[in-house]
Parts: structure tokens; sequence; C-alpha cells
């Protein structure tokens, strides 16, 4: 009797009350973003907010399910899951169906269903799961090239499907792996290349290249143990191989919309003119929507008074542009709300994950931040115009049932996992 | 190391994102009110602007419809170029050309494409016009103005510029807003209020329905009619005294201080500046810069006024006691001081003030100025005390009309000397040309109208106003307050006396008006310009001063005209026609009507522009009167509507 009270509160409410404020917080963004007019009907499923309504009441369902379910269960299958997960994706190349230029989706009825918002679920269990295997040993290159193949291989898939924005969310297994003992240099190596390709675009590769066989030297000549020259000038060699071939893929490789966005990113174009036409022309949604996050003033104009939201000027608000909802409607106050109320989350996770006792629940718990960090990141940073246009969704406030279902998956299995800790003294 | 990369990193990008925030919406967030706000469409709804009315009721502005065709060039879709062309009257390369400017300044927002259509072409038009997608009519309210008359009273409205836009937020581009005479002095009250509609927008530019149901919408509130102080009849009937000569006229209503006429010639007939023709004619009155017809004379012209001002130096002499009515002074042929000499003309000598006045001796005010000058210790003392009783007149300083140009005319004082020669060193003659209205002072037409008014009422004025009535709202009380002067009612009469003897036995005798007791006072100015640099006279500025009847003045009236030789000789035969219009509403004296209409000042104001010598004065007087001039002079009377 008393073990049944103390795992029903051994739930981490803080996270769950979290959670919960930014479901609830993010339906009404959508029911501003979405309604047509001044009658609202929250019953009405054919409007966006009636179905998210819906949506969220499943998602109750759900979480119960999750729940009820026994914590062992997702480690033990979790190998399982990935397969099912990996092949409903592959499906997709034969089901699938095209929603604006990418096959990402599965028609059922009346709905449909995006698996890759449930992949990440499952590639984060398979991680975790390869991780703690008493056999794996993160710092040899065999099991780096595994952890390589589990996590590129539904990442590969979703973008062959066109969907480049959820791709991009697998790098964030690479903290993941930082945190379980990938070597630093992975790091460092990221680091710089995206160092000198950000400075190869925005200055140039000739000076990049300059600055970067300054740095190598420098450093090389100030080291006390001196290695051999050869080292140095391989780095140099390197480096200037990237710079030169960032600069050749922009030029020659990519298309000319993801050209101006970076473009447009780096302020590569200097003429203020001719940079606010390009960002009104092909940044239409990001212009719009920094405009409305900005019109929203200190403390918004208030729920259902945004005129750039009322008046639909921002493309896709009620989806990857919810933020600037909240920008114009709540205003400085609202959003920052948001963006701390998603870092409380992460950090919330983080401290929990390193707190478990078992590696697999840790290195899921991991992924679950990481994973939820990209998105907020992402969505949150292209929104106010601070990184190139990637369409990702904001977690548990854009509009979709597939993304606020995988969601919770993710979020509530680590919950699960994180109420049995008790249980695994 | 390893646990907190992530925990920094998520710290990190949460603080650089609320740095953005408060970037985006703290710091350089817009002003959040509706009326800024580019997703909230603003539809005004222009009232009617009030009408003007002259003193008896008779309607002198009023309002017509303009229609402009206007293009969304982004919503244009491929048309019968040639048949658009010719309902609007224009070729296809005007059309090309209109078209890509219009494109040019914006594919999204209207741009005029043809302005004021006439009322026919509309009517042909309007039926056309659904073929045409992108174009469509769009009314605009325009001034009209029923009678030819008073362009410089009436003024006009134009577009308002980007200035008064950011001082006043009232006014939006492209607003219509007063910019000369009492269409800016009552623009306010004119122009009403317009009501505004907020509609919702949606981002490809349509609406979507009124915002908010149209809880912030006003409607608009109608302009008020006023009623001006002139009197119709009489500015055409001064209009068309001035024909051919420059100068101008100012008529008050001394009990009032009601602006009767005020005339500027040469003056424009005001509607056209109104429409498709504006521009064009508006630069040709600005380019030309000899007429000036742009240069309101009445309130801007800043002349010496000669002998009427001698009237004050008695009026001052009685009040401060240094000469009584029958003192009297030799003339002989002037005055002298010193070395040198004012002169004036043959006259019973010696005289007294009765005498002084109407055979406007110049020796006689010498006398009474040195009087009221060395009255006083020093001549600075006396200067200062001549000052404050000239300028109670309202001379010396703008007088506060309501209408927005002006001159303050100049009247000197004992540190105005100071100034000029150092602080005491002049004496009392330097400044003598003060005591025959020459010299240092100058003052305007309607200056000089208003002395009159105050002479007339025996020492006190009301503020010259052009405002009569306003609806329902009552006039400023600055103007139905009198302004006294430093003058004591006992000390006029002999002065009055004296002007009314200008006309019995004076230099206006020859202007007599059967039945009508009029004192008046002429005057001349010496005028120069510079030609090629050198400072050359020019035939002297008519001047006359007058107000009737003596007793219960109905009307003041002061006549400038430019190079007219002598006071009586064209402003005093204005001057007397006009008084007796008013008064009596007919003309008898025909025999100088025909004459000021017969006679023009052209050719003198041709002279310096002529680039040949030319004479002035005495030489070309008799030129004027000769009989060959009245067939030169054009007989082409100005219609008059009224
Ligand atoms: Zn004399």
């Amino acid at each position: 009797m008393i073990r049944e009270t103390n795992r029903h509160f051994s739930f981490d409410w803080i996270t769950i009350i979290i959670f919960m404020l930014l479901v609830g917080f993010g339906w009404l963004n959508i029911l501003s973003a979405s309604h047509v007019g001044d009658e609202i009907d929250y019953l009405d499923f054919s409007q966006p907010y009636g179905k998210q309504l819906l949506f969220i009441f499943l998602t109750f369902g759900l979480i119960v399910l999750i729940l009820a379910i026994e914590a062992k269960f997702y480690e033990r299958f979790s190998s399982l899951i990935y397969i099912i997960s990996l092949l409903s994706l592959a499906g997709l190349f034969i089901f699938g169906k095209n929603v604006n230029g990418a096959t990402s989706w599965y028609g059922i009825g009346g709905m449909t269903i995006q698996p890759s918002e449930f992949a990440k679920t499952a590639t984060a269990l398979a991680v975790a799961k390869y991780i703690s295997d008493l056999q794996t040993d993160i710092r040899s290159i065999k099991d780096q090239i595994n952890f390589f193949i589990i996590i590129a291989l539904p990442a590969v898939l979703i973008l062959l499907q066109n969907d480049a924005g959820s791709t991009i969310v697998y790098g964030s297994f690479f903290f993941v792996l930082y945190r379980e003992g990938l070597s630093r240099l992975y790091l460092i190596i990221g680091l710089s290349v995206l160092f000198l390709s950000v400075l190869s675009l925005k200055f140039g590769a000739l000076i990049t290249g300059i600055i970067a066989t300054t740095i190598i030297f420098t450093h090389f000549f100030l080291q006390k143990k001196k290695p051999v020259i050869l080292q140095p000038i391989l780095i140099t060699l390197t480096a200037i191989a990237i710079t030169f071939g960032v600069r050749f893929f922009y030029e020659n490789i990519l298309q000319p919309h993801q050209k101006d966005r970076i473009s447009l990113w780096l302020r590569l174009e200097n003429d203020p003119d001719k940079l606010a036409q390009m960002r009104r022309d092909i940044l239409y949604n990001l212009y719009e929507s920094e405009k409305a996050i900005s019109s929203g003033g200190f403390g918004g104009r208030g729920f259902l008074e945004g005129t750039r939201t009322t008046g639909k000027f921002v493309p896709e608000q009620h989806t990857d542009y919810i933020f600037s909802t909240v920008g114009e409607e709540w205003g400085f106050v609202g959003s920052s709300l948001v963006v701390i109320l998603f870092v409380l989350l992460l950090l919330r996770i983080l401290h929990l994950a390193e707190q478990q006792k078992s590696q697999f629940s840790r290195v899921y718990g991991y992924s679950v931040a990481s994973i939820i960090f990209f998105h907020f990141m992402i969505n949150i940073g292209m929104v106010m115009g601070l990184i190139p246009t990637i369409g990702i969704p904001l977690p548990f406030f854009s509009y979709g049932g597939s993304g606020l279902w995988g969601f919770t998956i993710l979020l509530f299995i680590f919950i699960k996992l994180d109420s049995n800790k008790i249980n695994e003294w | 190391m390893r646990q907190i990369l992530l925990f920094f990193t998520i710290i990190f990008v949460g603080l650089v994102f609320i740095s953005r925030l408060f970037y985006l919406q703290v710091y350089s967030s817009p002003a959040n009110n509706l009326y800024e706000d580019n997703a909230i469409r603003k539809v005004y709804d222009y009232p009617k602007r009030g009408f003007v009315y002259d003193r008896n009721g008779t309607l002198l502005v009023s309002n017509q419809s303009s229609y402009d065709v206007m293009v969304i060039p982004r919503e244009v879709k491929p048309l019968d170029t040639t048949e658009f062309c010719n309902l609007l009257k224009i070729d296809k390369a005007t059309f090309l050309k209109t078209y890509n400017k219009a494109y040019h300044y914006s594919p999204r927002l209207p741009s005029v494409f043809v302005s004021h259509l006439s009322k026919a072409d509309y009517a042909v038009l309007q039926e056309k016009m659904r073929k045409f997608e992108g174009f469509y009519i769009q009314k605009r309210s325009l001034r009209h103005y029923e009678a030819s008359i008073g362009a410089n009273v009436l003024g006009d409205i134009g577009e308002v510029n980007v200035r008064t836009i950011e001082k006043d937020p009232y006014y939006k581009m492209g607003d219509l807003i007063g910019k000369q005479g009492i269409e800016l002095s009552y623009e306010e009250e004119l122009r009403g209020k317009k009501g505004i509609k907020f509609i919702q927008k949606n981002r490809f530019n349509k609406n979507i329905g009124p915002y908010k149901d149209g809880k912030f919408d006003t409607l608009p509130t109608p302009g008020k009619d006023i009623t001006i102080t002139i009197d119709a009849q009489l500015q055409a009937y001064g209009e068309k005294l001035m024909a051919h000569k420059h100068g101008g006229i100012i008529a008050i209503e001394p009990s009032t201080g009601e602006i009767l006429t005020m005339i500027s010639a040469p003056t424009y007939d005001p509607n056209s500046l109104v429409g498709r023709k504006r521009s064009k004619n508006f630069n040709k009155l600005y380019r030309d810069s000899i007429a000036k017809p742009l240069y309101d004379r009445s309130l801007l012209a800043q002349y010496p006024p000669g002998s009427p001002f001698k009237v004050l130096n008695a009026l001052i002499g009685l009040q401060e006691g240094v000469v009584t009515t029958n003192d009297k002074f030799t003339c002989s042929h002037g005055y002298r001081y010193g070395k040198r000499k004012m002169g004036c003309h043959g006259h019973i000598s010696p005289a007294n003030m009765n005498i002084g006045i109407y055979e406007s001796c110049n020796a006689y005010f010498a006398n009474v100025y040195r009087r009221i000058i060395e009255k006083y210790d020093t001549p600075y003392e006396g200067m200062t005390i001549w000052n404050k009783h000239v300028t109670s007149f309202g001379l010396g300083d703008y007088l506060g009309y309501d209408l927005k140009i002006g001159s303050p005319g100049r009247i000197p004082s004992g540190d105005f000397y100071d100034k000029w020669y150092g602080k005491n060193r002049w004496r009392t003659t330097f400044t003598l040309s003060n005591a025959i209205g020459q010299g240092e002072v100058e003052a305007t037409p309607i200056q000089l109208a208003n002395m009159v008014a105050a002479i007339a009422n025996r020492g006190y004025f009301y503020t010259p106003h052009i405002i009569k009535s306003i609806e329902d709202q009552a006039i400023d009380t600055k103007y139905t307050t009198p302004r006294h002067t430093t003058i004591d009612k006992q000390n006029f009469e002999p002065v009055i006396q004296g002007m009314f003897d200008v006309y019995n036995k004076g230099t206006a005798a020859s202007l007599q008006v059967k039945g009508l007791e009029i004192c008046g006072k002429t005057g001349t100015a010496e005028n120069f310009v510079k030609i090629d640099g050198e400072k050359t006279q020019l035939t002297d500025h008519s001047i006359f001063v007058a107000f009737a009847p003596k007793d219960n003045p109905k009307i003041a009236i002061a006549v400038f005209v430019e190079n007219g030789y002598w006071g009586s000789r064209f402003a005093g035969k204005i001057a007397s026609l006009m008084i007796e219009k008013y008064i009596n509403g007919s003309i008898t004296r025909t025999d100088l009507e025909k004459w000021i209409l017969t006679h023009s000042l052209e050719h003198e104001y041709a002279k310096p522009y002529s680039g040949q010598p030319f004479k002035i004065n005495g030489q070309t007087t008799l030129e004027v009167i000769d009989p060959e001039e009245i067939k030169i002079a054009p007989q082409k009377p100005t219609t008059l509507k009224l």
C-alpha cells in the first residue's frame, strides 16, 4: 500500500507541470493563429485549434499508457522498436503521402501520421541500449562507427524524403556521445569546421586560409614540446582544403534558394536596400515573423489581439512559426516566459538524467534533453532570424498530432524510467 | 567537465534568445498603435469642407468634385490600351510612361494615373471602368470659388507637406490643407474632422473585414461654414479699380475692426489655382517677378507712409501740450534747420493746425515734431515718448489680425537711434523726417487703415480681423476688445476737422462726393530700386487715407498705388470711389471712375525693366494725362460675376 503511493508520487511533477504549461499555452497560440472571424467553436474539428484540442485530449490517454507499461519494457524492446521505426520510415517510399514536397506522411483515413516524429524516440532508445551494453567502448573506432550507423540510418531515410530539417535533429546525439566519453577531438574538429566555414563564406577563402595558417603555426611555435613539423603542415592543408571546399560547395553545389538563406543569414549582401529587398522576397516568412514579434513590444497585444496574427501575415504560423504568435500577442514577457520554461524543462531533464543509476536511463534522458534542445534552438532561432531557415516544429507548442505525440512519448518514457530508479536499487 | 557542455549550451542559448527578444520587442519595437500598424488598413472618410460667405451672406467659396483615375500596377490585366487611351485623352507613350512611373513607385500601392477628369470625361469613363482591371476612379473634393475675387483673402488648399505631417499627426500623406489666406487661418474650423475605418488586412493586402467589428471607427465631423468680414461687392469694385495698377487697399469698419476689403493688385482668379491647371498657373504667377501677383501688398508691402502720418504728430503735439490749435508757424517754401532745408509748396503762411493739416505743410509739422521731442531733457527721452504714442496706434509691430502673413512696419525709438548713431550722438534734427512720415518711419497698408480707424473712433481701435462668425462658435475676444491709443478723445476733433478740410479746400478738394462728409489725407512716398547695381529713383507712390462719414464713421480706408506719383492722383480717387460705393451703394463721381478705369500704370512699371533711361514724377505726369494715353490704356474692365 505504502509502496503504491510512493510509486505514484515518484513521477517528476516539475517536468510534468512544465510539459502541461507548454502544451496549454501552445494551444492558446494555435487558437489565435488559426481562428477565422470572431466566432470560435472549440469543437470544430475542421479547424487546427479544434483538432489540436482533440490531439491534446488523446495525449492524456497516451501518457497513461506509457506510464502504465513496465519500465523494463522500453530497454528490453528498444532494438525492436528501433527496427519497426526504420521500417516505417522505409515504408514511406512505397505508401508515403507527399505534403509540401516532403514524402514523410502516412495517410490513414482522414488522418496523417509522420513516422519521423516517432523515429527520434526509437533512435534514442537504441543509442541508450547500445551504450549501456557492457561490451561497448565508445573510445573504440568500431563502436563509434556502429553509433554512427544507428544514428545515420533514420537520418538518411528522412533526408531522402526531403525533410532536411528533421535530419539535422539527429546531430543532437553528439551531445549524448560526448557525455558518454567520445573524444574531445570530435568537438574541436566540429567547431573548427563550423568556424572555418562561416569565416570562409563571410570573408572569402583566401583571408580565412591565411588566418587559419597563422593560428595553427603560432600555436605550434608556442608549444614547449614541439611535435614533428609535419603535423601543423597537415592540419593547415586540411584547414585550407575545408576553407576552399566550403566556398566551392556554396558557389557550385547549393541550390539558389539555399544559397540565399545562407547569404542572408551571414549578411553577405552589403547594400542595405538590396538586403531589405531580399529579406522581403526570399525570406518572406521570416520577415513577417520578425515584424510580428517586434510589434508585440514589451507586454504584447493581448490574446487574440495580434493584428498580424489575425491577418495571417506569417505563413505556417500555427506550425513552425507559432512562436511569432507568442511574440505578437504576449510580448517580451510571454516570449521570455516560454524560453525560460524550455530552459527549465531541459535543465530539469538533464538533472534527472545525471541522477539515474542505470546507464540506459541516463543516456536516454540525455538524448531526450538533446533532441528537445535542438528543436528549441533551431525553431526559435529561426523564427527570430538568428539561424538560417530550417523547418522543424517547436516541441509541445506547434500544431500537429504526430509532433505532439512524438514528443510526449519521448518525454514520458523518460519520466517512467526516472520514476523507476528506486526499484533498481 | 563532460556533463556541463550541454548544460551551459542550454543556458547560453536561452540567454541569447532573451537578448534577441529584448532587441526585437523592447529596443526596436515600433510604436504600437493602430494608426501605425500596417496590418490594419485605415480608410478615411473626409468631411465636407466648410463654405465661406461674405458679410452679406453671399457665398464665396464652396466645393466641387473632381475625379482621378488611379492605378494599382500589380492588379492591372491586359487591356485594350487604344480604347483606354482614347477615353482618357492621352497617347500611348504617355500611358506607358505613367504606368511605368506608377509601377516604379510601388506595384502594390495606388498611384494617380490621370488627375482631375472633367465631368464629361468622367461620365463616359465611369461606365467602362469595369473593363480595365487595376484601374479605378477616385473622387476628391476641390474648392470652387463662386466669384473670381479676393484670391489673396480666400487663399487656397493644397496637399499637406511632410513637415506638417510630422508635426501634426492628424494629417496623412495626400490630405488637403489650407495653404494661404483664410483657408490657412481657419483650417481647423473649415476642415472638420475626418472619420476613420480600421480594416484588418491579410498578407496579400486584401481586406478581410472590419477590425474589432468597427469598435474604433469614427464618423466624420463636417467642417464649419464661416462668414468673413469682406464685402464682396466692395472687394470686386476695388479690384476693378486697381486693374493695371500695382498696390494695395485695406478698408476697415472702425466700429468693429472688421476688414471690409483687402485688395492686392495685380491679383488673379482663384479658380485658376484649382484642379488640373493648378501647377501650370501657379508657376506662371510664381515666376512673374515684375508684377509679383502672389505677393500680398495690402499686408506685406512696407513703405514710408508720407503725409498721412503727419496727423499723428498733430495728435501727439496736442496730447503732450506742446502746441495748441492756434499756434502758428511760418512756412517759407519749407523749413530751414542748420544748413539744411525741408521743402514745401506755396500756401498761406503762417499756418495754424487746421491749415497745416489741409495744406500738408512740412514746416508746420517740423516745428510740432521738434516741440514734442525737445520737450524732454534729451532727444532719447523725447523719442521714447513719441514712439510710445505712435505705436499705440498699432504701428511698428504686427497688428495681430487673423491672417498668417504680415510685416511689422517700423517706428523708430530712442534706442533705435542710439544703435544707429551711437549713444547720445544724435539730435532731434537728425530724425526730422519722422515729422512728415518719411525717413525711418514705415508702415503697411493695413496698419495705415487701422491708424485711420483709430482716428475715426477718436482714440481706440479693434484689432482688424477677417472672421465675422463661425457657425455657432463665438469669435476670439481678442477681436471684440477695444485697444486704446494714448491720445485723449478731445484732441481728435481739431485734427479730424483738418482732415475734413483736406476734402473741403485742401489737397483732395477735387475728390469731394456730394452729400458725404469725408475726412482724408493725401500722401506720396519716394522710392528707389537698384538697376544694374545703381540706386535709381522711380516715380513716387500715390498714397491716400480716409474715413467717412465724419461722425459715426462706417469705413476707414488706406489706398496705396505704386508709382502713382501724388496722393490725390490715383489713390485719392480710388479711396473716394470706394467710400461712395460702400456708403451709397452707387457712384455719382463717374468722372473719377472713368478716369481710373481708363488709366494704366503698366508703362510706369515697365520702365525699370526697359533697359532704357527713363524719366519720373513731374516729367512723366503730363504724359499720363495726355489724351493719347487714354487711347492706349486698355479699355477692358474686369468682368464681375456678382
Ligand atoms: Zn508749408
